[in-house]
């Protein structure tokens, strides 16, 4: 065993990570995101991405989408200390490969090249919904929502036929079928 | 047309609807607003701290020895700033803090203006929650939910800044209880289930090894839970023992108990904790000095976690059995439940548990409290048996520093009642007795209040004498003096082979000249023959004394748990010592 010069223990054996999706519901009022941000990186938690906006004007409820890693012990921690929060209403948590959730991300990729080029681009985003923003002889401006390895791929794929600019949201989630999160 | 009040005229009135008497703090620009309306409102009387930390942590002894939350008022900038770590402590140690601090008007808010800082971003993580207030007609609704959401739930420090222009503009006050019912500290409000119940009392009954290890929750969940505690306890026989913030909550000279337990508590508490097979943890949160290595924490019980924090359970250690409720409503439903199933229980039994008591009493016969007196020099261990001796008949309160100091007050100073034993143990804040002993003098005028200090952390926050002797407040600062910062001079004694670097304080003051310089009374002891005579002489002058009792410089604080090792491998004394230094492993 290492010599251990220290007030404090050890650590000791470390879960499985695994990834999960939460979704929190909360007031809009100034310093929300601060708070929701500051639980994670003063603990220590991870967040892989962050989507947020208000999806309830009248009564000011702001939805935030948070993608995050850590042992199921962490997991639960998070979801406890975010119920904490006083503008905190709910949480929900998934995990990534849940079959009963849809996950979608959304991408603009900014291409130079000519028309031969873009047509290209065109068949390769084939498969995720792409819509041609903007559009001109030298470059275009392509959308396309999908799933977050799928964008990773696309990145590299759209490399060789002029892609110069990536500008990419964190995941938004939803319930299959007729359930809703609760 | 309601009538309409200024920023200012809200925040008294608030107040007062929240029946709030005293306020500690210290006036600058931006809350001058505020303290000019101070003299309109005689029932709530001001103290006027010399620091901010001071303010905060006074505030803080009078919460948790009067069990009302503690209010304190600051300027903005460094105002808040020194007022941070009073507002962390308690947010470590569940205190229930609110701090009003003033903030530059709004329309300079963001411009770097002088005195400007942001004081909501800076106490974030040490609130529960905190507001900045931009529209006066708001404010009276803030203040409310502010008391509410620090006296509900787990309690816990909160903030509120107000612009100065916001002290100044009128607008509507309005005092309705506040619906928090949304959640307190996510479902306290939430009913305990019978099942639950059962499945408690099934494991009480079926239990051969118990032990109650109880908290903080029990005393902050008022002293009709400590009452409770008491008759639970004595109704089942089990052994119970304590946390540092729970001692108090049950007699510490009663026969079933144990001793505080811990990386300084007791052989008997340590070892019953890792061989128990019940482990019933009431308000308690596994704390890191109580279980250290969590891998090899009690590793053969049950282990059933009452708690008012959800976020609490599970956090450090998984338990069988979690509940999250006040403990005071657990133990009366558990006991009314408890006691229509199993008229005779402790009688029926005893046998199950005899031979558990056995076994705890073979690890008291170690008395693991022991120390080697000496007629020559004064033991601080044996100071703070004789400064028990002498203050136990009467109804005393001790507030500590943090250090070795601490631990021996918490060894040594047996506690009868809830709410009479302040300390910092989350954030450990040295400079936190003495304006914490203020507070509680300010709650309890006519009660014995003692700091059991040491002379390194009392030097912190040394100011504060001065506030004492302003408000008349009768407090003794019992110095434990060795020259040292004793609990890092035995961490580097054990574990940086005696490399004393930092911790010896030279050119201390004279603290009995101090004392007269402050205008109170300095008192000396440096042998132990007088030392019972001075005590008594402290305890007998009705004005704030200090008192410098001159100590072994080199006595370390025992038995203590090494880091790495599980509780049953305690050392015990200094016997032992070369064994652990030999290993490097200690976990002080």
């Amino acid at each position: 065993m290492p010599k251990s010069k220290s007030a404090y223990s050890t650590p000791g054996k470390i879960g499985k990570l695994e990834r999960h999706i939460l979704v929190v519901w909360v007031d809009n009022e100034a310093g929300v995101l601060a708070r929701v941000a500051g639980l994670f990186s003063g603990r220590g938690y991870n967040i892989e991405s962050l989507a947020v906006a208000e999806v309830d004007k009248k009564k000011h409820i702001s939805r935030i989408t948070i993608v995050t890693e850590g042992t199921p012990q962490v997991i639960e921690q998070i979801k406890l200390q975010l119920k904490k929060l006083i503008p905190v209403h709910k949480v929900a948590d998934f995990k990534r490969n849940d079959k009963e959730i849809l996950f979608r991300e959304m991408a603009l990729f900014k291409i130079l090249g000519n028309s031969k080029k873009q047509t290209k681009v065109k068949i390769i985003c084939k498969k995720y919904n792409p819509i041609i923003l903007d559009k001109s002889s030298k470059s275009c401006v392509i959308q396309v929502t999908a799933l977050r390895r799928e964008i990773d791929k696309l990145t590299l794929d759209l490399r060789p036929y002029g892609l110069i600019s990536t500008s990419r949201t964190g995941a938004v989630a939803m319930t299959k079928g007729a359930k809703i999160f609760n | 047309m309601p009538k309409l009040f200024t920023g200012a005229e809200i925040v008294f009135k608030a107040l007062i609807d929240q029946k709030v008497e005293y306020i500690f703090g210290y006036p600058g620009g931006a809350v001058l607003p505020i303290y000019d309306e101070l003299k309109n409102h005689k029932s709530v009387k001001h103290i006027l701290a010399r620091h901010e930390q001071g303010a905060g942590h006074a505030a803080e002894g009078y919460a948790r020895s009067s069990g009302k939350a503690g209010v304190m008022l600051v300027t903005s900038g460094p105002g808040a700033t020194n007022a941070v770590t009073a507002l962390t402590d308690a947010y470590m140690d569940s205190v229930p803090l609110v701090c009003i601090s003033g903030q530059v008007p709004t329309h300079l808010i963001g411009t770097d203006a002088f005195q400007e800082c942001d004081t909501t971003g800076i106490t974030r993580p040490c609130t529960k929650h905190n507001w900045l207030v931009k529209d006066v007609n708001k404010l009276s609704e803030t203040l409310h939910l502010a008391f509410e959401v620090a006296t509900t739930g787990r309690p816990g420090p909160v903030l509120i800044d107000i612009p100065k222009d916001i002290q100044f503009k009128k607008g509507i006050y309005k005092f309705t209880n506040n619906k928090l019912k949304k959640k307190l500290n996510g479902k306290a409000t939430s009913k305990i289930s019978n099942k639950d119940l059962d499945k408690f009392i099934e494991m009480m009954k079926s239990s051969t090894r118990p032990i109650f290890y109880t908290g903080g929750g029990v005393i902050n969940s008022g002293p009709e839970a400590s009452t409770l505690l008491r008759e639970l306890v004595s109704i089942t026989g089990f052994p119970i023992t304590s946390t540092l913030q729970g001692l108090g909550a049950y007699p510490g000279d009663d026969q079933q108990f144990l001793g505080m337990l811990g990386m300084h508590g007791t052989y008997e508490a340590n070892n019953a904790m890792h061989d128990c097979d019940l482990m019933i943890n009431i308000g308690a949160r596994f704390d890191d000095r109580i279980t250290g290595k969590v891998d090899e924490f009690s590793p053969n019980s049950k282990k059933i976690h009452v708690d008012i924090d959800p976020s609490s359970i599970g956090k450090n250690i998984k338990v069988d059995l979690a509940i999250t409720s006040d403990v005071g409503q657990l133990l009366k439903s558990l006991i009314k439940r408890f006691k229509e199933k199993n008229k005779n229980f402790l009688s029926s039994n005893k046998h199950n548990t005899s031979k558990w008591w056995e076994q705890i009493e073979n690890w008291r016969e170690k008395k693991s409290l022991n120390f080697i007196n000496s007629n020559k020099v004064i033991k601080p261990q044996h100071a703070v048996q004789r400064l028990y001796e002498i203050t136990k008949d009467q109804d005393t309160y001790i507030t500590t520093e943090v250090g070795q100091h601490q631990m021996w007050a918490a060894q040594h100073y047996k506690f009868r009642k809830p709410n009479r034993w302040m300390t910092s143990g989350g954030l450990g804040t040295m400079g936190y007795g003495l304006p914490a002993a203020i507070g509680v003098q300010i709650a309890h005028p006519e009660k014995l209040v003692v700091d059991i200090a040491g002379e390194a952390s009392v030097l912190m926050t040394m100011q504060e004498m001065s506030t004492a002797v302003q408000y008349r407040l009768p407090i003794k600062i019992f110095i434990l003096n060795n020259e040292y910062m004793g609990m890092v001079r035995q961490w580097q004694e054990l574990l940086h082979e005696k490399n004393y670097s930092e911790s010896y304080t030279a050119a201390l003051p004279d603290f009995v000249k101090l004392a007269e310089s402050y205008g109170c009374v300095g008192i000396r002891a440096k042998t132990p023959d007088e030392l019972d005579e001075k005590i008594k002489e402290m305890v007998n002058i009705n004005k704030p004394v200090i008192f410098d009792c001159v100590v072994d410089k080199s006595e370390n604080c025992f038995p203590m748990i090494p880091s790495g090792k599980p509780h049953n491998q305690m050392i015990l004394g200094p016997e032992e010592e070369e064994e652990i230094s030999d290993e490097g492993k200690i976990l002080v």
